[in-house]
């Protein structure tokens, strides 16, 4: 069975590829240029920069040992950031400590923006938790792996922003893969027809597992935004500079009353979708290498050496930083107790419940019965 | 007769295949299932074969997987539907419980529904949350569903096919942690037996064991390994319509049953078989019919897997207690 091409396929003119190249607001090219943008800037300080390339250098080092616990049988899964760092790093630094964000799975690098300590980050994956930090303690909330659930639960949070007064502002993430769910969609129509102070991050790291953009829509993403009735922008996802201004006005926006904006930023899942996932079955060893020389770690590098902001001895000491950060993240990530089989009762209500201590006092006294048998 | 030994995974590939060959009104779809093959390879090399019009990498989209399916359904189609997860078929619960599974009652049985969905279930595998869930109660509980599960290779094999060709909608459950497991298949499907029928997987005289999907081969083993106590287990294989006669013959003969699923206790599926056991073989029983399973808490972070999955010892508790009365 074929598809009839007339009635079948996307129509060939007019509707622009959904993953065609930009259309995107650029700020540090990927050799390193400073490069204008008509509506969008950002001014930052030498150290301001060294600070922004300090956290994409960690987060990345944090990626690796993540990726070695995982291969080394000490983690179940791992949720790969390569490549990501600077979607994560510009959009979290552009984000106040009172702002709200609502992550999927993928989101480490905007954890470390909002001081989650990156071992708890890790319980998930290892199976010890479903979630180790207290998302109000952080302003950064659970993560999600039903995906697009949050975007409901950001603008809700966002419309209590709203009737709090003052000028917070929720961000909530996604992919591209994340834009054909429902509940993404029905968040678009709530936090546009409510107006709310939310922007909507969506980093097009070009797959979903295994499925291209292709699968989900015709036109870029950032389009869709415009349909709903709000602001779409499409952002160089690797350029961490562009990233911080445009999460910025969007942020800015939303605080002064003028609703939501779609980001799209583009960028590249330079890894697998999980340990568990193997993508050679599915794409091309070309593409990964054409976005290698998009690297965002890279260009702010050669910024800051063709600038004269920083020496080899600053390059090092941030490595050092890193290496130090990523073993001690390993060995406290061993260290995390199993948990007790108690814990699977626990947090489940408000208050004792009644099924719930019958199932657990029965299964104790089970669990005891070995311990008679073996002592 | 001829057999070949296939892992679940790839039988179930088997019985796709077949049926899409059969019939070229039947579709897959669902997500990754093109290119990748589905994450856990069920559709391996399907798309190539037959081509994207018939094996579909859907958009992300889990109610519209279900209610495109349905329309496509209404226009002569046999879509068979791959939910990635378990926890991932509650965006298309609508779809599934108020759409799918009324329309033919709801049409005055003018319309026909042949839409499989076929959902990889339960845990053991270490995954994290919504990777390792148990649902089939929500569907068993909703009318105009059929519900099946089957628990090795060739069950996967035959009764898809057997799914696929039922002019009802089809909730299909396999055992993900099953998938790699290997057995001899039978591929020639004229002496299979239907798939609404459950069978003796092991015989016995003393009790029975009821399951499906993953706890089949935990309670054969746990049959195995108990050497003072004949025990029987039964295959349910079909959750609804349920065989009640295979069932009740069984527990007639052993006068003892226990019943282990790996969804929560409370409310489980495990609450229905004794029920209508304690309805039906009131003078036959022993001892009460008991239930192993899940806790009625979210499913734990795999670390604690083991303890809320229902294992051998557990099964071999339970089977003890029926003893004491
Ligand atoms: C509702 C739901 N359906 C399916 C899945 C399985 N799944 C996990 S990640 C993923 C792809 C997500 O792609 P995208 O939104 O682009 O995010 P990315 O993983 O690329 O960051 C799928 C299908 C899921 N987690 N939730
Ligand atoms: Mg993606």
């Amino acid at each position: 069975m074929t598809i009839d091409a007339a009635r079948g396929a996307p129509p060939s003119t007019g509707a622009q590829s959904p993953s065609a190249p930009p259309e995107l607001v650029q700020l540090l090219t990927p050799e390193g240029e400073r490069v204008e943008h008509p509506e969008y800037d950002v001014e930052l300080t030498a150290d301001e920069i060294k600070s922004l390339y300090r956290d994409l250098v960690i987060v990345r080092r944090l990626d690796q040992e993540a990726l070695a616990l995982t291969r080394q049988g000490e983690l179940g899964v791992w949720a790969s950031l390569l490549g990501q760092e600077a979607a994560q790093i510009g959009s979290g630094r552009a984000l106040r400590p009172t702002d709200m964000a609502f992550p999927s799975y993928r989101e480490h690098g905007v954890a470390w923006c909002r001081d989650v300590d990156p071992v708890s980050v890790l319980g998930l994956f290892r199976g010890v938790n479903h979630s180790g930090w207290d998302p109000r303690e952080h302003n950064f909330h659970l993560y999600t792996i039903v995906i697009g659930s949050q975007s409901l639960h950001a603008a809700g949070y966002a419309m209590g922003i709203q009737r709090d007064g003052g000028d917070d502002a929720a961000i909530v993430y996604f992919g591209d893969g994340a834009t054909s769910e429902g509940d993404v969609n029905e968040s678009f129509v709530w936090s546009a027809a409510q107006n709310a102070p939310i922007v909507f991050f969506c980093q097009n790291n070009q797959w979903a597992i295994s499925e291209p953009l292709e699968r989900q829509s015709r036109i870029p993403l950032y389009r869709r935004a415009e349909g709903f009735g709000f602001p779409g922008i499409r952002v160089d996802g690797n350029d961490v500079f562009a990233v911080l201004a445009v999460t910025r006005k969007a942020l800015d926006n939303a605080r002064s009353g003028q609703g939501p904006t779609l980001i799209e930023a583009f960028t590249y899942r330079m890894g697998a979708h999980t340990t568990t996932d193997d993508p050679t079955r599915y794409r091309l060893e070309a593409e990964l290498e054409a976005w290698k020389l998009k690297d965002p770690i890279e260009r702010v590098k050669a910024y800051l050496v063709k600038n004269q902001m920083a020496d080899k001895d600053f390059f090092e000491s941030i490595d050092d930083e890193a290496k130090t950060i990523g073993s001690d993240v390993r060995r406290r990530c061993l260290e995390l107790p199993d948990p007790e089989a108690t814990a699977i009762w626990e947090n489940v209500y408000a208050t004792d419940h009644s099924l719930l201590a019958g199932e657990r006092d029965q299964f104790t006294s089970y669990l005891g019965s070995f311990e008679e048998v073996t002592r | 007769m001829s057999t070949e030994t296939l892992s679940l995974s790839r039988a179930m590939n088997e019985g796709l295949r077949k049926a899409m060959e059969n019939d070229p009104k039947v579709l897959v779809m669902g997500e990754d299932v093109g290119k990748l093959g589905g994450v856990f390879r069920v559709t391996d090399g399907l798309q190539k074969d037959f081509g994207e019009a018939r094996v579909i990498d859907t958009p992300l989209a889990e109610s519209g997987i279900v209610g495109t399916a349905i329309g496509l359904a209404l226009r002569g189609y046999r879509p068979v539907c791959e939910i990635q997860f378990d926890g991932f078929v509650f965006p298309a619960f609508n779809q599934i419980t108020s759409q799918l599974a009324k329309m033919r009652m709801r049409s005055l049985g003018t319309l026909e529904l042949p839409v499989v969905i076929r959902i990889p279930f339960g845990g053991g595998i270490g995954a994290v949350e919504h990777h390792s869930e148990s649902p089939e109660a929500y569907f068993t509980h909703t009318g105009g569903l059929r519900v099946v599960a089957c628990s090795n290779p060739s069950d996967a094999y035959t009764m898809i096919q057997q799914a696929i060709a039922c002019p009802d909608p089809v909730i299909f459950f396999e055992p993900k942690r099953r998938y790699w497991d290997k057995a001899p298949v039978e591929l020639d499907l004229s002496a299979a037996a239907s798939f609404e029928s459950a069978v003796v997987a092991r015989e016995g005289t003393d009790v029975t064991l009821l399951a499906y999907g993953p706890m089949v081969k935990t309670c054969l083993e746990a049959a195995q390994a108990d050497e003072e106590r004949s025990i029987e287990v039964v295959d349910i294989r079909s959750l609804n319509p349920l065989d009640e006669s295979t069932v009740m013959d069984s527990v007639r003969r052993t006068g003892r049953c226990v019943v282990v699923h790996e969804a929560p206790v409370f409310n489980g599926y495990g609450a229905e078989l004794a029920a209508r056991i304690t309805e039906k073989c009131f003078y036959h029983l022993e001892s009460p019919v008991l239930r192993v399973g899940g806790f009625s808490t979210p499913y734990p972070p795999s670390r604690l897997e083991d303890h809320y999955l229902p294992d051998l010892d557990r099964v071999l508790d339970a089977v003890d207690r029926t003893f004491e009365w």
